[in-house]
């Protein structure tokens, strides 16, 4: 054997060359993705030619389109003048911007204000949206949000949303103390607020029935008119027989629970709530008011429209339908038969009808249930409707992220002792929740897109805007695709935040690695 | 003697089960169950499937609700009150076939969240009794991990440790090993036996007679619904009485 210093393993690497230019970037990407065979040619080919159409065909439109002029008129002899064919008369934007975002009849020197609202909602949703890296304490500010939003873009006093604000403080003081009151305490005050929970009930039905007597001699035809009598004087004369025995019923089931505790306690904070915003409301603001004047000059909903009236109308529902859709679904999954009755009718009955119903019920029916002289804001009225009407679909989304939960979920959770309440809010809804966000967000994206509906029942929301002021004013008249396509940008925004957002949030939360 | 033979059992009584009957519909489930527990007792339950065993345990904590009879925890009367039962709850302790862990939550968290909810424990120091916990099952270095993440044999422990974090008096297993790997068997039954060591009063309900013979001080054969033989481990498994215990034994320790 020689002894020759042959090595078997080399000792300098190769250094990297690049794959050929075959294999990387654009070249390779479109020949695995687009060029893959025959097949798969053929149809990028075709979709190309239709793409190319397309921006050829649409691309002058945009590019000539003609920014400054007073009039649709104006606009054509500029396209004219320049000998173009066709061209966008994107003039209507600027000519009609305040109206479009504001609506019409908003003051012009108030603008400021709901733009400071919109900009302050960027601010006021992110620690709710953004929980896991925006400290706790932040969530105050969304808390009074709601108030300060409500008193730059109405107006008024701000005393008015200040003392609601302190209502509703008050009042969960009041919960916590009657749910930490001794037995025998709470037994007196079962007594008191049982007797007034029954006359109040008693009373309602009283003058419920008295408005079903206006109803029914306010509809149907000559003819006709004997049927929805017949009904309504039934309803009413079994309204008047029982309204007595209902109030006494009432209060003796709230009598009954006092040692118990949860329905006292419950009924007790909603009378001092009502009994705050009812009676003490307009005293107390209107002479806090009187000593320190801190008032913005008032806008009444009437004026209210544009992308604003949309974007109010889209927040308020969705933030409102999320937590009674919650409600609707537990209380569809109680063990108690009468809650469970009354959130399945609620859910069948709304899913049952459309929107656009419910709209013209709000419209013209609900000032009907209400007494003469009581003015019922149309937008709140409204925003009622919109927010049961998605509730619905919330509930039954989140219905079925419950029934996804395994049943183990609910006895770990039970066999740990953790009580009803604590149960499902760590346990069960993060969970169910969790699985209902695709559901959710797609009726949220319906319902905020739901809300042009209004231009139907005469709001000018931006669509009622487009469709009434604009296309039918002399300067802008049969003018089509600018404005409504601004309207449709306008939508796909938002929409198409929210699903982003909920996408970051689903891998937010994927923690259980299946 | 078997080790368990060593370990304390105490006078005082932990549960006293009378009379207990209990029926899903029409069919009658448990009949006529008569237990008595003392503290420190490490009770295994064996039977057929379907006999009720899972069935009896859970009553203990009021998983089920029982229809006849008495079951008196830890000098607790159970009944529909509320408290009671959350009083029950928190004191009994339990484990689950299927772990059932919380997997939205991180390990610590399991182990926390009841403590900090239910005894109302400042969460510093809730988090150093689950890591007290945690070491003693032996997986410390999991605990921000989630569920998800950790063997079936681990997330068992986990589960036991979330049980002992609310520091019960007595603690429920329902076969804690049968959805697990042979290979993870023991690390779940050796945790079980420490605790049977510490003098934790357990009733666990398994096949694993292994563990019945050396931790058990009573084992208790079930078959539809009653209790059919009770019994030291040594005495039951050498000379079984009835003949439905001798055909069961026969049965599972053939193979
Ligand atoms: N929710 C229920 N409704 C009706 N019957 C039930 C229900 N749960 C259990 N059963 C019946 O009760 C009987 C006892 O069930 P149990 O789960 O206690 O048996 P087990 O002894 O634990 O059996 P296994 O070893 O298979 O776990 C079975 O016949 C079962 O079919
Ligand atoms: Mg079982």
């Amino acid at each position: 054997m020689t002894d020759t210093n042959v090595s078997f393993v080399r000792h300098e690497q190769i250094p990297p060359s690049p794959p050929p230019a075959r294999e990387s970037g654009v070249i390779k990407w479109a020949r695995e993705n687009l060029f893959s065979n025959w097949f798969n040619s053929i149809l990028t080919i075709i979709a190309l030619y239709f793409i190319i159409r397309l921006v050829w065909g649409a691309a002058p439109w945009f590019l000539n389109g003609v920014w400054d002029a007073a009039s649709i008129r104006e606009c054509r002899d500029i396209l004219a003048a320049a000998g173009k064919e066709t061209g966008a008369c994107f003039a209507v934007l600027v000519d009609r911007w305040d109206h479009l975002l504001f609506g019409f009849k908003y003051p012009a020197d108030a603008y400021w204000r709901p733009t400071l609202a919109f900009i302050l909602l960027l601010f006021a949703a992110a620690p709710a949206l953004f929980y896991m890296y925006v400290p706790r304490r932040f969530l105050l500010l969304t808390a009074a949000y709601p108030f300060i939003a409500y008193w730059l873009i109405w107006g008024g006093s701000l005393w008015v949303p200040i003392f609601v604000a302190a209502a509703i403080i008050a009042t969960g003081f009041v919960f916590r103390i009657v749910e930490n009151m001794s037995v025998s305490l709470r037994t007196y005050l079962a007594a008191v607020v049982g007797v007034a929970a029954g006359i109040g009930l008693a009373y309602l039905l009283f003058s419920g029935a008295q408005e079903l007597r206006f109803i029914a001699g306010s509809i149907g035809g000559e003819g006709l008119r004997v049927i929805p009598f017949a009904l309504f004087w039934a309803a009413s004369i079994f309204t008047y027989i029982f309204f007595i025995p209902m109030g006494i019923f009432v209060g003796y089931t709230i009598y009954q629970s006092g040692e118990d505790g949860g329905l006292v306690t419950l009924v007790t904070a909603l009378l001092a709530i009502f009994v705050m915003l009812a009676y003490l409301l307009g005293p107390v603001a209107a002479g806090l008011n009187f000593i320190i004047p801190l008032e913005l000059s008032a806008v009444p909903s009437r004026d209210m429209g544009g992308y604003m009236l949309s974007l109010i109308l889209g927040t308020v529902c969705v933030s409102l339908s999320i937590p009674l859709g919650i409600v609707l679904a537990l209380g569809r999954q109680s063990r108690m038969p009468l809650i469970k009755g009354v959130c399945v009718v609620f859910i069948e009955f709304v899913r049952g009808v459309p929107l656009i119903t419910l709209l013209f019920v709000a419209n013209v029916m609900l000032a009907y249930f209400m007494p003469p002289q009581t003015n019922f804001d149309l937008i709140l009225r409204v925003i009622i409707m919109i927010t049961m009407f998605s509730s619905a679909y919330i509930a039954e989304v989140i219905r079925g992220g419950l029934a996804a939960l395994p049943k183990g979920q609910y006895e770990a959770a039970d066999s740990l002792g953790l009580n009803y309440t604590q149960a499902t809010r760590l346990i069960i809804l993060p969970q169910a929740l969790k699985i209902s966000i695709p559901g959710i967000v797609n009726v949220a994206v319906g319902l905020f897109k739901d809300t042009t509906l209004v231009s139907v029942i005469s709001m000018f929301d931006v669509v009622g805007m487009i469709r009434g002021p604009i296309q039918q004013s002399t300067d802008w008249i049969s003018i089509y695709w600018e404005v409504y396509g601004f309207a449709a940008v306008c939508f796909f925004i938002v929409c198409y935040g929210i699903s982003q957002y909920s996408q970051w949030l689903e891998r937010q939360l994927a923690t259980d690695h299946r | 003697m078997t080790e368990a033979a060593q370990l304390q059992v105490s006078d005082e009584v932990a549960i006293i089960i009378q009379n207990m009957n209990k029926w899903y519909g029409s069919f009658h489930v448990l009949r006529d169950i008569d237990l008595t527990v003392n503290r420190g007792e490490r009770i295994v339950i064996c039977g057929p499937s379907g006999s009720g065993k899972s069935t009896l345990i859970r009553c203990i904590n009021a998983l089920e609700e029982h229809q006849a009879g008495s079951i008196e925890v830890d000098g607790t009367l159970l009944s529909s009150d509320l408290k009671n039962i959350d009083k029950i709850r928190s004191e009994v302790g339990m484990c689950f076939q299927h772990f059932n862990l919380f997997p939205h939550l991180t390990i610590l968290e399991n182990c926390t969240l009841a403590p900090i909810w239910v005894r109302k424990t400042p969460k510093k120091e809730a988090e150093e009794t689950a890591m007290h916990f945690l070491a003693k099952v032996k997986i410390p270095e999991q605990a921000d991990k989630y569920p998800g993440q950790l063997s079936g044999g681990q997330q068992q422990r986990v589960a036991i440790a979330r049980s002992l974090c609310m520091r019960p008096r007595i603690m429920l297993f329902d076969e804690p090993t049968s959805a697990l790997d042979p290979e993870m068997i023991k690390e779940v039954l050796d945790t079980m036996i420490e605790l049977a060591e510490d003098g934790m009063t357990m009733l666990c309900v398994t096949h694993e007679m292994g563990f019945a013979r050396q931790v058990a001080n009573r084992v208790i054969f079930m078959d539809a619904g009653q209790i059919v033989e009770q019994n030291e481990p040594e005495e039951f498994f050498n000379n079984p009485k009835s003949d439905r215990t001798k055909l069961f034994l026969s049965q599972i320790l053939g193979h």
